[in-house]
Order: C-alpha cells, then structure tokens, then sequence
C-alpha cells in the first residue's frame, strides 16, 4: 500500500501526559512524525492535535484505533491533503545589511504575500503563511542573503466536511453517562 | 419532600472527615471492597504505609520480596478471582520495578491498579533521592496513569482508576502520589466512579452484525470456534458453551482462553497457535467459517497471517475497536461484551451438528496421539518427560486444581497437557512471556481462591527469576504447591538453538543449585524427583501436604516441544517433528 501525508486530528482532554501518551503510540510502530501542534479547540476545554505522518491508509487507520483507545481522548480523525484546507507559517531572519541592498528580494516578498514583521539595523523578520512548498520557495530565495534564523511551525488544518466532535461533545453534557 | 429529605439524611451520613490523604488511598480501598493488597515499602510512600498498620484489621497487606513479584502477586489474585488486583510500591527504584508486571497485566489484559510513592512536589524535577519520572515510563504499557500532587485529589483519582482498570477490556492502571499529598489532609467522601466522558467502555451492541454473523454461522458447513480470554474476561463461559453446542461448532482455544471450556468438553478440540494441538491449526486453513471470540490474533496465534485462514470468512467478537481488523480482516465484526452479544448471537442460531468436521479433527487428533501424545505420557524409559508430571497432577486434581505456569516449555506442556473443569484456572504470562511470573502469581491465585488447589508449574529459569518470592510463602504461610521441572537448560531457547541455529547452545545451559536446600531453608516442605517410579507418590505428598510444598523433578534434558509452527510458517504448516 503506497504511503501518504496524513493528517491525524484528535479532539482530548486538557490533561498532562496526554502529549506523550499519544507520542508513544507513534514511537511505539516506529512512526516519524512530521509535524504535531496542539492547540485548544473550537469546544471548551477540549484539546486539539495535529499530527502529520507518512504512512498508509491500513497504518493510519491502526494508529487511530489506538489512539482512540486511550481513556482521554475524545475522538480521533485522519484526512489526506485534499480533504482539508491547511497551513503552515514560517518565520525568516534574515541579515538586514545584505537585504536592504536587493530590490529584487523586496518585491519577491511583496509578491508572495509574505509580510515584514520586524526591522531593525541588524537584522529583518519575514513571515510567511502558506503551504509547505511556498515556504520552501521562500527559504531558497532567503538563503543566499544569510538566513540567520529560520522556523516553520507545524501544520495547522480543518478539513472541507464536518467532523461530528461539538455534537459528540454536547451530547456528554446532556446524556447521564452510565456505565 | 420525601425525597428530599431523604437526601438530606444521605448528605449527612457521608459527611466528609478530614483525614491525610494516604488515609484517604485506605478509605478508597475499602471503599472498592480491596481486601488483599501486595507491595514493599520505602520512603515516598511510608505515610501510606503507616495507615496500612492502622487498617490491618482490614486490608492485608502482603510483603512480597521484590515489586515485581507484588505486580505477579496482584496479576493472579485479579486472574482467579476478577476482582482488580492492587499492588503499592515506593517512588525511583520501587516503582520501575513494577514496570515488567504492568507490561504483562497490559498485554494480557488483567485488571490492576499500582499505587506508588513519589517524592514531594515541590522535588519533582530535581533529580531528588528516589525520583524517578513513572509517569513518563509507565505511560506505555498503562491503560491510564496519573499523578496526583494534592491530597484531595485522591477520592477522585482513585475512583477512577479502579473503574477504568476493571472496565471494558480490563488492563493496568498506575497512580502516583507525592509525599507531601500524602502528608497534606482533605475532607473524604467517595463516590465510586459510573463513567468518563471521553472513554467508552462497552461499544454499542449492533444487531444487524449479529444477524449477519448468524447467517453466516448458520449456513457454514466447516464452522470453527477460536475462543480467547474475552470469554473470561466477560463471564459468558456459560453462554460460549450454549453456543458451541447448539450450533454444533469444534471449538479452540487461545492460550489464555483455556479453562473457559471444560477440557474433555467433546467438542473442545484443543489449542491453537505455535505450539498448539494438530487439527485446530490445519483445519484453520480448511475451515469456511471462523468465529473468533474474545481473542486478538496474536502472531503466536496465527503464525504468517498471508497463509491465515485466507478460504474462510471471519467473524470476530470483540470488545476492544481497536482490535478489529488490526491483524486479520473480519466480515463480520460484532463489538461488544461478549456476554451481551454471545446471548443475542444464541436467539439467531440454529441447532445443528457438524459430524463430518467434527471428524476430521478427531482424525488429527490421532495422528498427534500415536506421534506425540502417546509418547509422551506413556513414555516407559529414559528420563521422565514433562508431561507425565503434569498428568500426573491431573489425576491427582481431577481437573479442579489452578494451574499457574510460567514462561517456556513447561509452560506450552502445561497448557497442552492440563485438565481444566472450571473457568479462570488456568494462570500464565501469554502476551508478554513473562519468565518469572508463575511463583508470584500463584502467591495471589491461592489468596484469591484459598479453598482451590493451586500449582505452580515452572522451569528451573523461570524459577531463578523471582525464587526470592519464596520468603514470602513461608512468611505468610500461603499452602501453595510448587512445581520446578528441572531440564538445566532454557529449554525452549534451547530448543530453537538445536533446530534454527546447528545446535549451537549460546548460554542456555544452567549450572542449577540445590534447589531442595533453597525451599528448606525457607522451611518449605520439599522433595526431588529424579526417577519415574517416584513421581506418583511424590505428586500425592505434595497435593495432599496442607501447607506449602515444593517439588524438583529432573526431567529429560534435551526435550522438544511439538507440534510446532515455526516463526514464519504457516500454520498448517504445523511439524510433529
């Protein structure tokens, strides 16, 4: 089976540990994780994940049977990069003596709708939100003026269809759980 | 106003009183009806301790001599009985100590909470005496784990590790208590756990799959039955054999499922997996239908899954999702207790007999009979082989005593060779292969059942393993009988030197101590075998000895364990030789 970007969402409590819980499950079938950020969600106290892997449809699905196993976890999702509307952000310092000198880089910038979020004597920040491949464009095009700094967070999504997790959330405050 | 007066009554009975929060762990643990408990003391968890003594009238509190051997203890009291095991231990080395049993009650999905002592909180992160991170180590292998650093945090946490250990598939939970929390004072109500928002159990039963996998049964021509410790896990022994029998179905078992069918049940036909009886695994690759239950399709299970049942549709019951598809494709898979969908699944089944099939197990039977059973419980010269002592302690148990095994080739003899007349008496480490295991966990399994019989069956390297557990037998006088079959070797790493690496015996062989001497000095009753003459009355002495007994017996060094599937095969595959 061919291997492909997955985006794992998982909806938690806001619990210690959870983080490397989770973790482990990857560790554990000796996963890579590209990228992971964690964030609050649209529900209240409720925790979202995003992990990125390359891995297959058989693993991905595995690795969201065990994931939902785990007692704090709410719900857990996969999606492939057509289904979701995501991004990424970058930030670029860049070495202020050789940038002010090239017109050229300045109107790139402009071009690619990255902003100027600092400048100071010694040294510029560039930020860029976008995808994965117009950060890269960016950082080559950065590179030879002395890139002194550089960080791109991880990857930020939502997918194009409902994930049924407010539903499922307001359903465990109205319902009398039972054991 | 009735009611609410009522109510009113109610709040004032459990009006909360202060006590310290290790007073509060005890109060949890009566409250969760816990009345045998196994741990070792240290500094970061003494205030805990020091309640113990208080509450001695009421929790027994069993000295083990190493952690491990508390996790093992806590693993087969939880095993025999159902109830959660409790185990307790100090912070740093106390606690990884625990690490191997926890792994063990994960795998084999035994209900077990683990309390350790952890330094103050104000400590945490500075590399204090004794700390060490047993969240971070423990989080694997636990079904949940939490720290706790405040004192009225207890009731709570506790409550819902002892719900989340025992519930739905069972498993290993582990809370840590700073010093401090345990010092610091709070005002104690329980109120035992009855749910968690993010966890679900129990999976919603769905009919339709149950009709769909009783169509399926009903019109199979070649049914089979893999039942696994779900079935026990569950309590639906009695509806599996309601099951079997209507629809006529052979029925195997894993090795944890065994003894969740009477043994000489007619249509019990033995076990499956590497090591396993001959007709369940060829005929699972000649079955049409097969009906997995409570079990996962361990790899030892089902050797290589490309030549797995490949002709057969499977129905898989199961309470664990996760477990669904994970290493063999269902057609129809039904979530749920088995207890709940073994009941529905016997609504829709026809009654019906399967003779022909049935047969050809019974022929299988035969061929493994005249090649290898024969041989080995009637072996007439040489030395004693391991399975004339295990029949041997069938004769004398009629099948009722529990059988706690260890890890290797006694264990897969014990397993193939043991009678079995009632559920949850058949204790071994199957998913984690613990060596070690079985002296401890028949510590728990006979103050568990202390009106059963219990033996340990174990391998003089097992043995060696947690042999230190033997102090606590003779100091809580525990009448458990203790089996050693002594080949000096690691028998079953042997065995595989001998066939996949030219016999090339790479520190298998052990250079054995006296070990009469050993269980003597612990003033344990104990006997050596060393001829097949002796092992009759030896075996009686041993059963019928009222308190503790330990019995060597030198068996035949170079045994093999057959049939056999070897790693990578098939399992119809399966070599009698």
């Amino acid at each position: 089976m061919e291997k492909k970007n997955y985006t794992i969402s998982i909806y938690t409590e806001n619990n210690i540990g959870l983080l490397s819980r989770i973790a482990a499950i990857f560790l554990k079938r000796h996963f890579n994780i590209e990228s992971i950020t964690v964030s609050k969600s649209e529900v209240k106290e409720v925790m979202r994940f995003i992990i990125v892997v390359e891995i297959t449809e058989e693993q991905v699905k595995k690795i969201i049977g065990q994931i939902e196993k785990q007692i704090e976890v709410i719900r857990a999702y996969y999606h492939t990069d057509e289904e979701l509307i995501f991004q990424e952000t970058a930030l670029y310092k860049v070495n202020s003596a050789e940038f002010v000198e090239d017109l050229t880089i300045q109107d790139f910038i402009k071009e690619t709708n990255a902003r100027i979020v600092t400048v100071t004597p010694k040294f510029f920040v560039i930020e860029k939100t976008g995808k994965r491949h117009e950060i890269d464009n960016l950082y080559d095009k950065l590179k030879p003026y002395g890139l002194m700094q550089f960080v791109r967070s991880g990857k930020i999504a939502v997918s194009k269809n409902e994930m049924p997790i407010s539903s499922i959330l307001e359903d465990f405050n109205t319902i009398n759980i039972n054991s | 106003m009735e009611v609410k007066t009522a109510n009113k009554e109610k709040k004032i009975k459990q009006a909360p009183t202060t006590v310290s929060g290790a007073e509060a762990v005890i109060k949890c643990l009566l409250e969760e009806g816990i009345d045998t408990i196994y741990g070792y003391p240290g500094g970061a968890i003494m205030p805990v301790y020091d309640e113990l003594y208080k509450y001695q009238d009421k929790i027994h509190h069993v000295l083990t001599r190493h952690e491990q051997g508390a996790t093992h203890a806590a693993q087969g009291y939880a095993r025999v009985t159902g109830k959660v095991g409790v185990c307790i231990a100090t912070s740093g080395p106390g606690a990884t100590n625990l690490v191997t049993g926890i792994a063990d009650a994960q795998i084999d999905s035994t209900p077990m909470v683990c309390i350790t002592g952890q330094v103050g909180s104000h400590l945490l992160g500075s590399d204090a005496f004794q700390e060490t991170d047993i969240v971070g180590i423990s989080t694997p292998v636990t079904k949940w784990n939490y720290q706790v650093t405040k004192a009225e945090e207890i009731p709570e946490v506790l409550a819902k590790a002892f719900y989340i250990a025992r519930s739905g598939r069972p498993g290993p939970v582990l809370i840590d208590i700073t010093k401090d929390a345990q010092f610091a004072t709070l005002d104690f109500t329980y109120k035992k756990c009855a749910g968690i928002r993010s966890y679900k159990p129990f999976p919603k039963v769905n009919l339709s799959e149950i009709e769909r996998a009783a169509e399926l049964i009903n019109s199979a021509k070649k049914p089979m039955i893999v039942f696994g410790q779900g079935v026990i896990l569950g309590g639906a022994e009695a509806l599996l054999q309601q099951v079997v029998e209507k629809a006529g179905i052979p029925s195997a078992w894993t090795i944890l499922g065994l003894s969740a069918m009477a043994t000489d049940h007619p249509l019990n036909v033995g076990m499956v997996g590497m090591h396993g009886n001959y007709g369940p695994n060829v005929l699972t690759n000649d079955c049409d239908v097969l009906i997995a239950i409570g079990m996962r399709f361990d790899d030892r299970v089902t050797g290589n899954l490309e030549h797995y049942a490949k002709q057969a549709k499977v129905i898989h019951f199961e309470i664990d999702p996760a477990e669904i598809d994970k290493n063999v494709k269902a057609e129809v898979a039904v979530l749920g207790d088995v207890k709940e969908t073994l009941q529905l699944l016997l609504g829709f089944l026809k009654p019906k007999n399967h003779d022909a099939w049935h047969q050809k197990f019974k022929d299988l039977y035969k061929i493994e009979y005249d090649k290898i059973i024969n041989n080995e419980l009637n072996g007439k010269e040489g030395k004693l082989g391991m399975a004339e002592v295990i029949d041997e302690i069938n004769t004398s148990s009629n099948g009722d005593a529990i059988i706690v095994s260890d890890v290797g080739q006694h264990q897969m003899v014990a397993c193939r060779y043991a009678k079995f007349n009632k559920t949850r008496s058949n204790v071994t480490s199957g998913g984690l292969g613990t060596m070690g295991f079985a002296l401890p966990a028949a510590i728990g399994a006979k103050m568990g059942k202390p009106e059963r019989q219990v033996v340990a069956i174990i391998g003089d390297g097992g043995y060696q393993m947690t042999i230190q557990e033997l102090g606590t037998i003779f100091q809580t006088k525990v009448p458990v009988k203790i089996v050693v079959l002594n080949n000096g070797f690691l028998g079953m790493v042997r065995q595989w030197q001998q066939m996949f690496f030219d016999k090339r015996y790479a520190s298998t062989e052990l250079i054995n101590p006296d070990f009469v001497a050993i269980a003597k000095g612990y003033f344990i009753k104990a006997k050596k075998v060393t001829e097949r003459s002796e092992l009759q009355d030896a075996i009686k002495e041993m059963m019928d000895s009222p308190e503790a007994y330990f019995l060597e017996v030198k068996v035949e060094q170079e045994e093999n364990v057959f049939p056999m599937i070897p790693t990578g095969a098939s399992v119809s595959d399966i070599r009698l030789e």
